[in-house]
């Protein structure tokens, strides 16, 4: 194995069903649910699977809503804003424990 | 890896599904290559060089065609058939032999020309404008069309609304096709009618009737494109994975027929664009005796696959 990320794995996604049909079934079904036309577009789901995709860094997933994305009629400007909002939150969620640091440096300080 | 997809016939034929003509209403009339972009998409490598547009003799023998079969719908297309002096001649005299005249705009070229008196001919016979606006982004669109078009796409919108089109009670059509920027399938008509209703009119008050949503088609300039960008067989691909046979028998080259710039007669435009001529041999309009298409076998090849994606190309 010379890498474990092929493009080529992602279509066989299905296939993790045939050791556990039914988990299987109950996952996909409820995935499909998720992403259908709900009170948010499948349009503006695709973008936040786009940017939930980079936060956990999974390759299979920047591939599929790179594609779902476009497919959905979104553009690049629009696919990287949403990047920028993954990457906000997620800096974001660094610097707001700079609260906790600050408490618990305060307390320790004179 | 195209080469290991079915043939598009092979999979009619395990659906149990054969592609005959039903009753043809609707005349298709390329009117010539010649085009002011040349867009990356275009099946037919249309293009500001290219020579080739229907000359007055193809054009009185369309209209006699069209006397003879009495086609419910007129669809005129390019190239840019703005470009081709013969188009406000054949809008004039077709319209008044038909229940309806389109004309397929690429909008830049209707921009750049400035033409009060085709324009005048388009409103007063009432012909429905269908214009290519593949995305709402710029970049998207100046990219796979050229620059700039974008921008005079938008205006010449702006101009369409001002003299009535699109407008409500006027009576004068307009409407707008999207499709991919890329090797990617398009969105759903309903999705992209609702985004392109909301956005067109907030950012530029732009009104309209209708949008139409096709899959790209690889011939051309755009099977070129896919080629040298690696994306060939992925596409094939998924236009093979997206075979929805239930699209088969609404599909547009069952009512329509398509006469090329040169006269002669092809079960679509993108049969013109593969050279796959109507039927076993080559046949030009002014031989056509009788109107009898129903039934007729329609030729087929893989890029058949892009109307069958989905939701079908009609």
């Amino acid at each position: 194995m010379d890498t474990y990320y092929k493009p080529e794995d992602l279509p066989k996604f299905g296939e993790i069903g045939k050791d556990a049909p039914d988990l299987a079934k109950k996952f996909f079904d409820y995935y499909n649910a998720v992403f259908s036309e709900g009170e948010l577009s499948e349009r503006e789901k695709s973008l936040i699977a786009l940017a939930v995709a980079h936060t956990i860094q999974c390759p299979y997933c920047i591939d599929a809503y790179t594609k779902g994305c476009l497919e959905k009629g979104s553009n690049l400007t629009e696919m990287t804003e949403a990047l920028h909002v993954a990457t906000a939150i997620r800096g974001g969620a660094s610097l707001v424990h700079g609260v906790q640091m600050r408490n618990i440096a305060k307390k320790l300080s004179m | 890896m195209s080469d290991t997809i079915p043939t598009f016939l092979q999979t009619l034929e395990q659906h149990q599904l054969a592609l005959h003509r039903g009753p043809t209403e609707i005349l298709q009339v390329n009117m010539g290559l010649l085009c002011n972009q040349a867009c990356k998409h275009c099946h037919l490598v249309a293009g500001p060089d290219r020579k080739e547009i229907m000359d007055m003799k193809t054009v009185r023998q369309v209209i006699d065609f069209q006397k003879l079969c009495a086609f419910k719908v007129i669809d005129i297309t390019g190239g840019a058939p703005e470009m081709n002096p013969n188009l406000v001649y054949l809008v004039e005299n077709i319209s008044g032999i038909t229940d309806t005249v389109m004309l397929r705009s690429n909008l830049s070229a209707l921009y750049d020309l400035k033409d009060d008196r085709l324009l005048s001919a388009l409103k007063k016979n009432r012909v429905t404008i269908v214009s290519s606006f593949p995305s709402l982004n710029l970049n998207q669109t100046d990219s796979q069309r050229g620059k700039g078009i974008f921008d005079r796409s938008i205006q010449m919108l702006t101009l369409l609304n001002q003299h009535g089109y699109g407008q409500k009670d006027t009576g004068l059509t307009l409407n707008l096709v999207s499709n991919p920027t890329g090797a990617y399938l398009p969105s759903s008509q309903e999705a992209t009618e609702k985004r392109y209703r909301d956005i067109l009119y907030k950012k530029w008050g732009i009104v309209f009737n209708n949008t139409f949503s096709f899959a790209n088609m690889p011939l051309g300039r755009f099977k070129e494109w896919l080629k040298r960008s690696g994306n060939y067989d992925d596409y094939m691909m998924e236009l093979h994975k997206n075979f929805n046979p239930c699209s088969v028998p609404g599909l547009m080259c069952r009512n329509q027929i398509s006469v090329s710039w040169n006269g002669f007669l092809f079960d679509c435009d993108f049969n013109l664009a593969a050279a796959l001529f109507k039927g076993t041999e080559k046949t030009h309009i002014s031989q056509v005796k009788t109107c009898s298409f129903e039934n007729d076998k329609i030729a087929v090849d893989n890029h058949c696959y892009a109307c069958t994606a989905g939701s079908g190309f009609t």
